[in-house]
This record gives C-alpha cells, structure tokens and sequence, in this order.
C-alpha cells in the first residue's frame, strides 16, 4: 500500500460517506418542505447510537447474540419519535412565525438533547465504547482490508437509502412530500394536511438519522452526548454541496464529502478536519444552489 | 462625534453609570463585595459588550451569526500574544503597561474586524441560514487553527498573559462600547439596518445598498467582540481553544434572543442576568451535589439555557424588552416616540 490514493482510502470514504448520506438526507428533506435548518438532527444521531449501544448492553448481559436488524429498527423508531416530538413540540408553533424564531429554536431542542443526555446519569458526559455486536471477520482484497462491519453498514445504509427513494418517487405521500416543497398553498387546496406530510418528513429524517447513529457506532466503537454535532454539521455541509431540498444531491455531496475528508485526513489532521467547511465556502461562493439544485430568483 | 456632544447628549447614562461604577468600587473597598463577585461583575461586563455586539448583527440588521466568539478568539489571542510578548521582555512599567493594554485592545478589534470583514463580504450576499452555517463553521476552524498553532499555545491555551483588565478599565470600556454601537443604532446605519431586517428587497428598491450595509454591522460586530475578547482574556490570564467554542457563542446568543433581538437594553439586562444566574446555578448545583443520591453534573446549567431559549422563542418571541428601549439610552435629542425600533 504505497502513498495516499490507495482502495484501503477508497472503502474508508465509502463507509463515512454513506453515514453522512442517512443524516444529510434528514436535513435536505425538512428542509425542503419546511425550509428550516435543523440543528438537532445531529442529535436524532445521536440518541439512534446511544439506543443502539444500550438495546446491545441489554442483549449482550441476557447473553444473547445481539440481533442487528432488530437493533436498527429501535434506533430508528427512537430517531422517528425523538424528531416527530420535536416538530409536534418546538418547531410546529413557530410554523408562521418569522424563520429565525424557528431556527434558534432547533439550536435550543439541540443543547436540550445534547445536554440532557449528558447529565442523565446512566449516560453521563463521558465517551463510552460500542460493544462488539457480531464477531469481526476481516477479509483482504488486493492489499486492502475490508470488515464484515463495513460490509453491513454499507449494505444497510444502500437499501435505507433506495427504500426511500422508492417511497419519494413511486408513493402518494412521496408525491405530496414533493408537492410541498414546490407549493404549498396548490398542496392544500388539493385536500392534502399539510401537517400530516411535515410530521412524515421529521420521521423519516429522524429514522434515518437514528440508523445512522446505529452505523457510527459499530463502525467508530465510541459514542458520547456530542458525538452528533461536527457530523451534523458536515452533513447539512454535505447537503448543501449538493443542492438543499435535492435527496439525490445530498445523497452525491455526502460522498464527496466522505471522500474528501478522508483523503484530507490521510495528508494531514488539519486539512481532514478543515476540508468540509473550505469546501461549503467554495459552494456558498461560487455555486450556491449547490450541484444538482436549481437557481431561483428571489420572489418578492 | 465631538465628545462633549457624547457627555451632553447622554447625560442621565453618564451619571448613572458613574454612580453605579462608584457605588460598586466602595462597596469593593468596604469589603462588602468580595474579589469573588467583582470577578462576577467583570465577566457580566464583558458579555454586555459581546451580546450588544452580536444584537447589533442578529437584531438590527436581521442577519443570523451564531460564531460570535470565534471573532473574540481572534481578539484575544492578537491582543494576548502581543501583550505576553511585550511583557517578558520587562519593559513595561506602572504607567506604559495601560498604553500597552490600549493599544492591544485596538489591535484586537481590528484584528477580528478583518477577519469578520473577510468572512461577512462573501457570506452577507446568500441568504441567513447560510450565514448561520458559515458563522458555525468559521467557530470551529478557529479552533482548529488554534489547535494546531504551537506558538499560541495549542490546545493548552495560551498562557501567562499579564493581569491587565480590572473592574475600572473594563467598566469604561463596556460604557464606551456600549454608547458607540447605541450611537450607531440611532444613525443613518441603523436605520438602514433595521430596513434590512424588515424587507431587504424593498429596502434595496428605496436605494439601501443591501450588502454593504450587513457587511459593516458584520465587521462593527466583529470589532467589538475582538475587544471583549481581548478584556476577558487579560482578565481570566489565559486564552483556551475551548472557551471560544460553540457552546461560548451560544451563551451569548441565548442572551440576544432571551433579551430581546433589536433592544440593546435586553442585551444588557440579559448578559447581566444570564451571568449571575449561571453562578448561582453553578452554586446551586453544587449544593444539590452534597444532597443528592446521584452526581448533578453542571450540564444542568445547559440544560436551563436550552428550555429557557425554546421557551422564549414559543411563548414571547421578543424577548424580554420586546424590541423597546430603557429611557436613557435613548439620545435625549431622539425625543420620546422616535424609540428606534418598533419591531
């Protein structure tokens, strides 16, 4: 494995790419219909790693092999509900209000998440390691290393994305989802509830963040309260590289995004942690609506 | 602005503030407020200046900063490794120590109105969340450079800088700041920023020039927080990578909005307020810690900002001032019904 472009980075990048892909789809589809930027949603990452860890914990002490799918499926429906209370309780009233209220209100419900999770004192502020949850099989291709956990999250992470897809293209509140984030008034008077087509968006956003949360954790065996805010970040970065409120474009821009850092990790610390921001400055600057969004004009 | 117009212009502020700047020094001298709460008093200084500073960028002209203390890091570590500098070499005496400190408070503001200048001339022209986003980003590639630059001290903070700030200089300074930036709130800016905050298109259209205009209050408010950097930094003796975090910028974003976005009273009585109330929640979870059956981390404290912050923005969405103003800090010659900002 000589120098830094070699297929160990490329699978590496796959994998971070395909985390931050779950939890930038959750930003770019409420933001979308809602335009709000969800600080928390991080968090929903957040909560899905620390339900994962202990739903493992409570298998593991019953001496039981601990089940993958059915530890993605409660992380999912933690994420779901923790983003379904969140809108029903902060976000929702501030629906007409101006957009900055709602906005200071998502970094509220964020440090509320953040900090309450903290001073819980079964969870506690300290960083705790990720149980095994299967046995760690490596296999060697061509001088690289590949884990069956990379495998899974991977595999997991591709068929929650094409489920969703499916369910944005091909069903009828996939069509109302996209009708909203073109009109909203048309929405309603074709009898579609609104409300009904929001809460939806915060639970798939908030399911698939909690999946991701799940995937971090097995891959990046250490989780702790904060864990969701740079990865967040980086996301919404990620979503916003790709065209805000564009599912496909947030699904590209994450894997640039994983790419890059990785690659920027390899040459050097700083320029791996500093890449993601220099990169959403490039976009602000030169591409604002981002790689596959489209270029409005202000309507006044 | 001759300065007799500042003392004959705000003549109840003046007296005012003289008398609570003297009340509190005899009440030093006499021992009834201990060094402890002086301290207190300093730090609720210096947030009055950066939360009257990030009101002039989130409520006057309407934009979305939530990095605010990235543009004090770079106040506080210029005017901090100038001073530690100069210091060792042992030049400095009694008197040209203030000159020091002056100058680097000076430096310390420019230095971070560049860099505000730097970040705001691209940023200003997107929408806000963008700004918001950048603003985040910004904080954390401060920290990171910090991090990662050993001559500053690196992820140790730097350390051994000169106890310059006491209570005298850091009230006069917040008094000066403070009367500037109300200064600029009831001027032509002012008004053109809050013509931003309304409707930028149709401030646009009466000939407001839109981006210059959000670029200033951006590097005015970087300014200001270069200088309250640079007094906390001289005050606490170290400059740490941590303390000019995320959380830090919240901390003074949650007193923008808890006070009151557009009202530099609400500011102030919010950077006051928030101050003491997290020490008596420091004090008080410490004493919850001795009763307890489990250990009261002090993430409660944060847990308090954060349900007050959504609280504020469900049920009183201005803030506790409502976007009004205290008497006298209005300028006597605005008269009564010219308040500035009727939000």
């Amino acid at each position: 494995m000589s120098g830094i472009f070699n297929f160990q980075q490329v699978i590496n990048s796959i994998q971070l790419g395909s985390i931050y892909a779950l939890i930038a789809i959750g930003y770019t589809l409420v933001y979308g219909i809602v335009k709000l930027v969800n600080f928390a949603h991080g968090d929903f990452y957040m909560l899905g790693a620390y339900v994962a860890y202990f739903t493992a914990m409570f298998e593991i002490s019953r001496k039981d092999q601990p089940n993958v799918i059915i530890i993605l499926l409660i992380s999912m429906s933690t994420g779901a509900l923790v983003a379904f209370l969140s809108n029903r309780i902060a976000y929702r009233p501030l629906r007409y209000k101006p957009r900055l209220s709602a906005l200071i209100t998502a970094i509220g419900v964020s440090l509320f998440l953040e900090y309450t999770s903290s001073a819980m004192p079964f969870i506690g502020p300290s960083f705790r390691p990720f149980p095994d949850v299967i046995q760690t099989k490596q296999f060697h291709i061509g001088g690289a290393v590949l884990t069956n956990y990379q495998i899974i999250n991977v595999a997991i992470a591709v068929t929650l994305m094409v489920v969703l897809t499916y369910i944005i293209k091909y069903t009828r509140v996939g069509m109302a989802m996209r009708a909203s984030s073109q009109d909203k008034d048309a929405l309603k008077l074709m009898g579609v509830n609104l409300e009904k087509i929001i809460d939806f968006t915060f639970i798939i956003g908030g399911s698939l963040a909690g999946a991701a949360g799940l995937l971090a954790g097995i891959t990046y065996p250490r989780i702790n309260p904060y864990m969701g805010i740079i990865p967040g970040l980086k996301a919404f970065i990620a979503a916003v590289l790709g065209g805000i409120g564009n599912v496909t474009g947030a699904m590209l821009g994450a894997f640039i995004i994983g790419f890059a850092e990785t690659f920027g990790y390899a040459i050097n610390s700083v320029i791996g942690e500093g890449i993601a921001y220099a990169i959403l400055i490039i976009v602000l600057i030169f591409l604002p609506q981002g790689l596959l969004g489209k270029k409005t004009g202000e309507k006044v | 602005m001759k300065i007799t117009k500042l003392f004959t212009n705000n003549r109840k502020l003046v007296l005012f503030s003289v008398i609570f700047y003297v009340v509190v020094d005899v009440l030093h001298l006499t021992g009834v407020l201990n060094d402890y709460w002086i301290q207190i008093t300093n730090v609720a200084l210096i947030n009055i200046i950066l939360a009257v500073s990030l009101n002039l960028i989130n409520g006057f002209a309407g934009q979305f900063s939530i990095g605010h203390m990235g543009f004090a890091a770079v106040g506080a570590y210029t005017a901090g490794t100038l001073t530690t500098i100069i210091w060792k070499l042992g030049v400095a005496n009694s008197i040209t120590k203030y000159l020091l400190f002056a100058v680097a408070l000076i430096l310390a503001g420019v230095a971070a109105a560049i860099v505000g200048y730097l970040i705001g001339l691209p940023t200003l022209r997107l929408r806000g969340d963008y700004l918001a986003i950048v603003t985040l980003a910004f904080g954390e590639i401060i920290r990171v450079i910090i991090n990662a630059t050993g001559y500053v001290g690196g992820p140790r903070g730097l350390l051994g800088i000169p106890k310059l700030s006491n209570f005298t200089i850091i009230f006069f300074v917040t008094l000066l700041s403070v009367i500037i930036m109300r200064n600029i709130v009831f001027s032509t800016i002012g008004r053109a920023l809050k013509s931003i905050r309304e409707d930028e298109v149709a401030s646009e259209l009466v000939g407001v020039d839109i981006t210059r205009y959000k670029v200033l209050a951006f590097t005015i408010g970087s300014f200001f927080a270069g200088i309250a950097g640079a007094l906390l930094c001289h005050l606490l003796q170290i400059a740490h990578p941590t303390q000019f975090g995320f959380i830090g910028s919240i901390n003074v974003l949650v007193m923008v909005y808890i006070g009151g976005a557009g009202s530099i009273s609400g500011s102030i009585v919010a950077a006051v307020g928030l101050t003491f109330l997290s020490e008596f929640l420091r004090l008080g979870i410490d004493n919850l810690n001795k009763i307890a059956p489990f250990p009261v981390g002090p993430e409660w404290r944060m847990v308090v900002y954060a349900v007050l912050l959504v609280a504020v923005m469900l049920y009183r969405t201005a803030g506790i001032m409502g976007g009004r103003e205290f008497g006298i800090l209005v300028p006597e010659e605005e008269g009564k019904n010219a308040t500035g900002s009727q939000a």
